[in-house]
């Protein structure tokens, strides 16, 4: 399998403490990686490195990126003053521009809405639209800053639907930071845990379809994520306690 | 913990944690919100309105001395007098077009000063500090200079009005320009957005309603401007008019300019604020 991003000793520091110490990662194409941490383990700088939005760091070693890049911010960050189909193609040129807008935009449920103004979408609604605005360029990577932090457990969760069968169409290789542990192990291919600016773990999660398996699978998995992040504490204990 | 005697455990009725429920069956609203209620279409005219009505109201029973301040129906007659003898409308024509003159070029000024200084590190190092200076010097200050350089004609006036317009619009974009939020600005980088794409789409559109904030203070601007240099030196438009009135004590005509630039300034604030809510459609704010 062709690599679509190669990490190598990869260093970064702002102040004099070093936030990434050394990472090394590939990712191949098509994979889909979950960046898990702790606040302040360095996994949003790995993920604005890659972005190229580390105007400000200090740092050496290798990031090679593709040529078609994308982000999706924690917030949906829309241009208030672009009605949505505008939001989709900002920044796309070509004749045929719009019309992808518009498919990309019935791809996240929305067809029927270009011309709404940001203000008038719900936050899932705002953030389906940056998801789309992401994948019109057809990226080879798509980077993802806690996309679904912001919202509510039930959009969360249809979003996770959503990004699971546009990634499955598109294929770009993704890189998603997250700090649930539940996500990353629902969507992901790979569960990276980067802990003090190394990387801790390097998981692949080989989810069984469903059944026993998957389930047993998934909680094993869980147990063994939280304790990479410093966490003890079982559900069931949780449970029995209240 | 202390043990209380059971005398002294307050004791809650069964019937008391029902009485905060809100009666449903109540037509009128339940809670209680602490915006501003829905607007009312033309709601800001109830103000002057009120003037009106307290004028008319002392003019009619001698409450307001008609010889410090004609009655509202003078304005209205005398205008009409004006009116006919040619007069009124002759200088309201030659003012308009100064105080138009004056706004237009003062715009562009202000909009290029702003763009100059907003958009580049030099461009604000060389142009901010002369307009701050500026700022602090009061517009009658610089008249005597600006006739010594630009004569007492209608350059002169022009520029006065000009200087009083380029400040609030200079002013309010650059703030906007400088004020631009930086998560667009990460966004722009993350879509390879050109410089030009990233002004364009992204610093210009959301500079506007700085801009039409600058433009509001402006129009008001140079009405103002023009009541200064009417009054300085003119043979003709409503500062002149009114100024030959007070030679000649016509409480009535000076009234009749005064009326004449109240009605000027809130048309043309009315004028740009539609301007402003058709531009910026985009904006949901707490007065809409």
């Amino acid at each position: 399998m062709s690599t679509a991003v190669r990490i190598r000793r990869l260093e970064r520091r702002f102040t004099a403490k070093p936030v990434l110490r050394g990472i090394d990662l590939d990712i191949a194409k098509g994979e889909f990686i979950a960046l898990l941490g702790r606040s302040g383990s360095g996994k949003s700088t790995l993920l604005r490195a890659l972005a190229g939005l580390d105007h400000d760091a200090i740092g050496t070693g290798l990031a090679q990126v593709p040529q078609r890049v994308s982000v999706v911010f924690q917030d949906a960050r829309l241009l208030p003053w672009r009605r949505v189909l505008d939001n989709i193609v900002l920044g796309q040129s070509g004749a045929d521009a719009r019309v992808r807008g518009q498919r990309a935009l019935a791809e996240v449920e929305l067809a029927g809405r270009e011309n709404s103004w940001p203000y008038e979408l719900s936050g899932g609604e705002q953030q389906r639209v940056a998801l789309a605005r992401s994948l019109v360029s057809e990226p080879e990577l798509l980077l993802a800053d806690e996309p679904f932090g912001a919202l509510d457990a039930l959009t969360r969760i249809r979003m996770h639907v959503l990004l699971k069968r546009l990634s499955a169409i598109h294929q770009p290789a993704v890189l998603l930071v997250t700090h649930d542990v539940d996500e990353a192990i629902e969507l992901a291919d790979r569960v990276v845990v980067l802990d003090q600016g190394r990387i801790a773990a390097d998981i692949t999660v080989a989810l069984p379809e469903q059944g026993n398996a998957r389930t047993s699978r998934f909680a094993a998995l869980r147990t063994e994520l939280l304790g990479h992040l410093g966490v003890e504490a079982e559900p069931a204990s949780l449970a029995a306690g209240v | 913990m202390a043990t209380l005697p059971a005398s002294a455990q307050p004791r809650r009725e069964p019937e008391q944690a029902f009485i905060e429920n809100r009666q449903l069956d109540n037509l009128r609203p339940l809670t209680r919100r602490l915006g501003l209620p829905a607007a009312i279409r033309f709601g800001w005219l109830l103000g002057p309105f009120l003037l009106l009505v307290f004028w008319a109201a002392g003019s009619a029973t001698g409450f307001i001395d008609s010889r410090q301040l004609p009655a509202p129906w003078v304005a209205v007659t005398t205008g009409y007098e004006l009116i006919e003898q040619g007069r009124l409308q002759n200088h309201l024509l030659v003012s308009t077009v100064r105080a138009g003159q004056g706004l237009f070029f003062g715009v562009v000024l202000g909009v290029v000063l702003a763009l100059l200084s907003g958009l580049s590190l030099t461009g604000g190092y060389v142009i901010d500090g002369l307009v701050q200076i500026k700022r602090a010097v009061p517009a009658l200050a610089l008249i005597p200079f600006f006739i010594l350089w630009f004569g007492i004609g209608e350059y002169m006036k022009v520029m006065v009005i000009l200087l009083g317009v380029f400040t609030p619009i200079y002013i309010h974009t650059h703030n906007a320009l400088r004020g631009i939020d930086l998560r667009y600005v990460e966004l722009a980088e993350t879509l390879r957005l050109s410089y030009w794409q990233f002004i364009r789409q992204v610093v210009l559109p959301g500079a506007m309603p700085g801009f039409f904030l600058g433009l509001r203070f402006a129009v008001m601007g140079a009405w103002l401007g023009l009541v200064v240099v009417e009054q300085i030196n003119a043979t003709d438009g409503i500062g002149y008019m009114i100024n030959l009135a007070r030679n000649y004590a016509q409480a009535d005509v000076m009234l009749v300019g005064l009326v004449l630039y109240a009605l000027l300034g809130l048309a043309s604030d009315c004028a740009v604020r539609l301007l402003e809510r058709r531009s910026l459609a985009w904006r949901k704010t707490l007065a809409q």
